[in-house]
This record gives C-alpha cells, structure tokens and sequence, in this order.
C-alpha cells in the first residue's frame, strides 16, 4: 500500500511515525525544507536550536516532535521543499513541484496534514512594510533570532497575541502595548470550559500576567482605527480604548492576528464536502474523530482539518495513520486508537471554550472603512467588494462569495483569499444582509499556490 | 521595515547586492532577513499602485515577499535561504 503524507508538522510527523511503526513507508512531501511545522519551526543552522530558549514552555514537547521528526525522516520517502498543487482524488495522484521540477505522485491512502495560518482582519493601513501576521513575528524570532521591529505592538486576539508579546519581551524587544480586540468580561465568561485546558490556560494566564507585572501597556476590548505609515515603515497605530477615547501609540512595527484558519485547499480540491463551524467561525472539511472523511482514502489530521493546536494535531496524526491502516486490514493496538479517540474528543470541548473566549471579531471584519484595502494582492477596497453587492453594480448583484470574487478579483490574487478571505465573506454577508455561513466560501484552485509556468 | 537582530547575530557574514547596493547578511537568514535586516526598508511595490510592501506571513503563504535573484528568477524572500553573491532586485 502506497501512503502520501502531505505535511511534516506535529500531524504529519506523528501519522509518519506512526505508519512505519506498521511497516508502511509512505512519501512524504513537504513545501519548507525541514519539519516541524510552522509552530515547532527550527532555525537553520548556524543559527543555534536550543529548545529551551526558542519554544519555552514546549521545549519538551518541541524537542520530541523534532526527535520523531529526525528518526522518521531517513525512513520514510522524504521530500522536502515540494509543493503539492494539485490533488486528483479519482486517478488518486498528487501533482508537486520542487526546485521548479514538477511530478506526479501515485497513492493507494492520502493523509493531508496541512496546517493552519493567521486569521487576519485588513486594518486601514495593514499594508505598510513593518505590518505582519502575529505567526510571522513568532517565526522571525524563532527561526531567524529577529524581531519585527525595536518596538512593535501586538493587536488581535487569542493565545497567541499573549505567547508572541511574552516572547518579545523576553527576547529584548518589549511591545509598545499588547491589543485585545476581546474584552475583559468575554474572557471571563468562558473561564469555567477553559479551566479544562488545565496547563494550556494556566500558561495563558501566566503570559498576561507577566506582561502587567514588567509593566507592558495592555489594553482590551479596543477598537482599531488605522495604522500610519510610510515607504520603509510603521510609525503608529491608532486605537480606540473599551471606553471610546483615541490613543495612538507610536511603533515601529505591528503583528496582528485573530486565531487561525484552515489551510484547507487541498481538502478542497479532493472533494471533500464543507461545513461551517460556528464556534471557530470558520469553514471546516468533514471528518471523523479518527480523519476519515467522505472521500474514501481521504484523510485529514491537524489544524488543516480544523483548528485543534499542536498537542492535538499529534494526536490526530497518530490516529489517522491507524484509520490508514485499519482501512487497509492491518492489525493495530485497538484499544490505543480507543484512547486516542478519547483524547480528542476531551480536546474538541476545550477548544470550543478557547473559541469562545477569542470570539472572531466578525463586526470589526464587516464595518471595515470603504477605503480600506482588503485584498492587498490586488489592491482592491471594501468598498470594491460593498459595490458588488448592489442591485445596480454593471454586473448585478453577487449573491455570494465566489461571485463577488468573479466580479471584483478579491481572493483571486497570488495568496488566493488566504489573507482577505475571512473579512471579505464578513463584509460581503453584511452587505447582503445574510449570515455570513450564507453567503458560501471560497473555492480552492489548483494550483494552491503560484508555480512557474514551466512546471504546469 | 526594519528586522533586528536579537539572537544568534554574531554568525559569519555574507555579502549580497540588492538593486545595485551592497547588503551585509549572516549565514542562516533567509533572503527576506538578509534584506530587511540589512536596511533595505522594503522588498517590492504593490502591482496595483505604488505602495511599497516588505511580506507579511513569514510562511510561503501571501506571496507579498517576491524578489528576483539572478540566476534564481522570482523567489519568495521568506522561503529562500539568502547565499553569498546573490544579486537581488526588489519585486
């Protein structure tokens, strides 16, 4: 049985280890140049990996995912900097590219784990250089020993607005401020689910603390209004405060972030079918506990299957190996995939609390200024997207998201919608009037992402 | 936009030329950290207008990073390793 493991993250890594385990080597294609996944990302040498400094808390956790990652690596048909573009899931083939060489890959069981990105609301102004995702300020510190800038604010919401500025901090470049679009009381109010998390939110808790007490201005419940800006730089953000009244801190660089979203193309593209998940407030392929999915030899694991976090992407990379096999008649330990299945569940419930103390800020996204650029690809507007709306625009009017992308261009750009995608449905559904989960998604294309000409 | 570097900043040194102009980088950095770390202040301009944009998701993901290196052609900054040599030109 030939297996495709797309992904050498914490899913794809465990699913690896786990299929050889039971004599399977599968190919194992990757699109960076090593595993880990973004949030166990290793400098390349010579930088210095010490575990302890780079990841902190995860050190543990960070240093056995690399150990299995490193063991598995030799053992496996391992191919890293290879970008799957393509998935055909009746020929079953994988079309890739690596080093502008393009193949085709032949499977018998496909177990995608693909990972997740930043959820990015386009603030007025987001395109000025110095403006990154909050995962982009983590990677340039952990993988290249910089940071975005001497003084940066943080602005969003979720575990990693909190992560990112402790780490800042500690590496010698303390926020201007740290920014929660979330207020204090929502928080709150999710304590009693969160409390499952134990050391997760204990640690949560540990980050914002530490911040007040080294005196980081910290702020919830805000409003951004804009970032200034200019040719080589941030110089400001300019915010308003849970009571209404206008700040603007001076920076030198902004990372935002609202929580993740699926890197879910391929899953697309195989067939398999959507829903919307309305915790996460975000589109979800369908799978079981275990990553079977409608699509037979379809697997899914990790947070490109929905956002779970890197200790249960290990987990469901581990049991959708064993779904693998068990669908293919191999013996397994059935009372591991049992736990396993137990564990994932008990994980689902904390992460439905997690969502719902960093609720999307999905009014934020749809009352975005007219003149904002939304979709920096193209450079297009929110009021570029408003206009398709509208029962006298040239076109008439776009019911839903992928006609108001034929129309405008929006999410047809280089990135493909993963950076406007989200607030670009929300403003487009307020538009209409409609919910959001109305209004549909974006479809993904092949090629997932740019590949030179040549190589198609 | 300028990076600064924090840690690990005492590594060999490599030499690269960005639009003519000579770039200091170290062993390890990728392009985007060679050039945005070495006081390039921005990578490209918008396709659309004349906005100036240095990347944005660090992870191969916005495709707002792009450069050409000779002999390279048009590569993601944030997804190539910077060498010594390279002669870079932004967008």
């Amino acid at each position: 049985m030939k297996v495709a493991v797309i992904g050498a993250g914490p899913a794809g890594t465990r699913a690896v280890e786990t299929l050889l385990a039971h004599g399977i080597s599968p190919v194992w294609l990757e699109e960076s140049a090593d595993g880990g996944g973004r949030i166990y990302q290793r400098p390349p040498a010579p930088l210095a990996r010490d575990h302890r400094t780079l990841y902190g808390f995860e050190a543990k956790r960070a240093a056995a995912l690399h150990s299995a990652f490193d063991a598995a690596r030799s053992r496996a048909d391992w191919r890293p900097q290879t970008l799957v573009w393509h998935i055909r899931p009746s020929t079953r083939q994988l079309h890739t590219v690596s080093q502008g060489q393009q193949a085709v890959v032949d499977y018998h069981a496909a177990i995608l784990c693909t990972g997740a990105m930043d959820r990015v609301i386009p603030i007025p102004g987001w395109t000025h250089p110095g403006v990154t995702s909050l995962g982009a300020a983590q990677i340039a510190l952990k993988s290249q020993g910089c940071a975005i800038g001497q003084r940066p604010v943080f602005l969003g919401s979720g575990p990693l607005l909190w992560l990112v500025a402790y780490q800042y901090a500690k590496a010698g470049a303390p926020p201007a401020a740290v920014l929660d679009t979330t207020p204090f009381a929502t928080k709150l109010a999710a304590t009693p689910g969160l409390l499952r998390g134990g050391a997760t939110f204990a640690k949560g808790l540990f980050y914002i603390t530490w911040l007040r007490a080294h005196g980081i201005p910290i702020a919830e419940g805000v409003s951004p209004i804009a970032i200034d800006g200019a040719e080589d730089g941030v110089t400001a953000l300019r915010w308003r405060d849970a009571a209404g009244r206008e700040h603007r801190t001076e920076c030198d660089a902004l990372g935002l972030g609202w929580g993740l979203r699926p890197e879910a193309q391929l899953a697309d593209l195989a067939g398999i079918p959507f829903r919307f998940d309305a915790v996460q407030h975000n589109w979800i392929p369908e799978r079981d506990l275990a990553g079977r999915t409608p699509v037979a030899h379809h697997y899914l694991a990790g947070d490109g299957a929905g956002i779970g976090g890197a200790e249960m992407a290990e987990l469901a990379g581990r049991r959708a190996a064993l779904a693998v096999l068990q669908n293919a008649r191999t013996p397994i330990d059935t009372a591991a995939a049992a736990a396993l299945d137990r564990k994932l569940a008990a994980g689902q419930k904390f992460r439905v609390a997690l969502e719902r103390a960093f609720p999307f800020p999905a009014k934020l996204a749809a009352s975005l200024p007219d003149d904002t650029i939304l979709c920096r690809c193209e450079g297009l507007r929110a009021a570029d997207i408003r206009a398709t709306a509208m029962v006298d625009y040239h076109a008439g009017v776009a019911p839903e998201l992928n006609r108001a992308k034929a129309f405008s261009r929006a999410g047809m750009g280089r990135c493909q919608g993963r950076l406007c995608g989200a607030a670009t449905a929300e403003v487009l559904a307020a538009a209409l009037g409609q919910p959001v989960e109305a209004i549909g998604r974006l479809r993904g294309q092949p090629p997932v992402k740019p590949i030179p000409i040549a190589a198609a | 936009m300028k990076l600064h570097r924090l840690r690990d900043a005492a590594r060999p040194a490599i030499a690269l030329q960005l639009d003519g102009q000579g770039i200091v980088a170290q062993q390890g950095d990728t392009l985007l950290t060679a050039l945005l770390a070495g006081g390039a202040g921005h990578l490209r301009r918008s396709d659309f207008g004349d906005e100036s944009r240095a990347g944005f998701c660090l992870m191969g993901a916005c495709q707002d990073c792009w450069v050409t290196v000779e002999g390279l052609g048009r590569v993601r900054a944030c997804a190539t390793p910077a060498g010594p040599g390279m002669v870079v030109h932004r967008g």
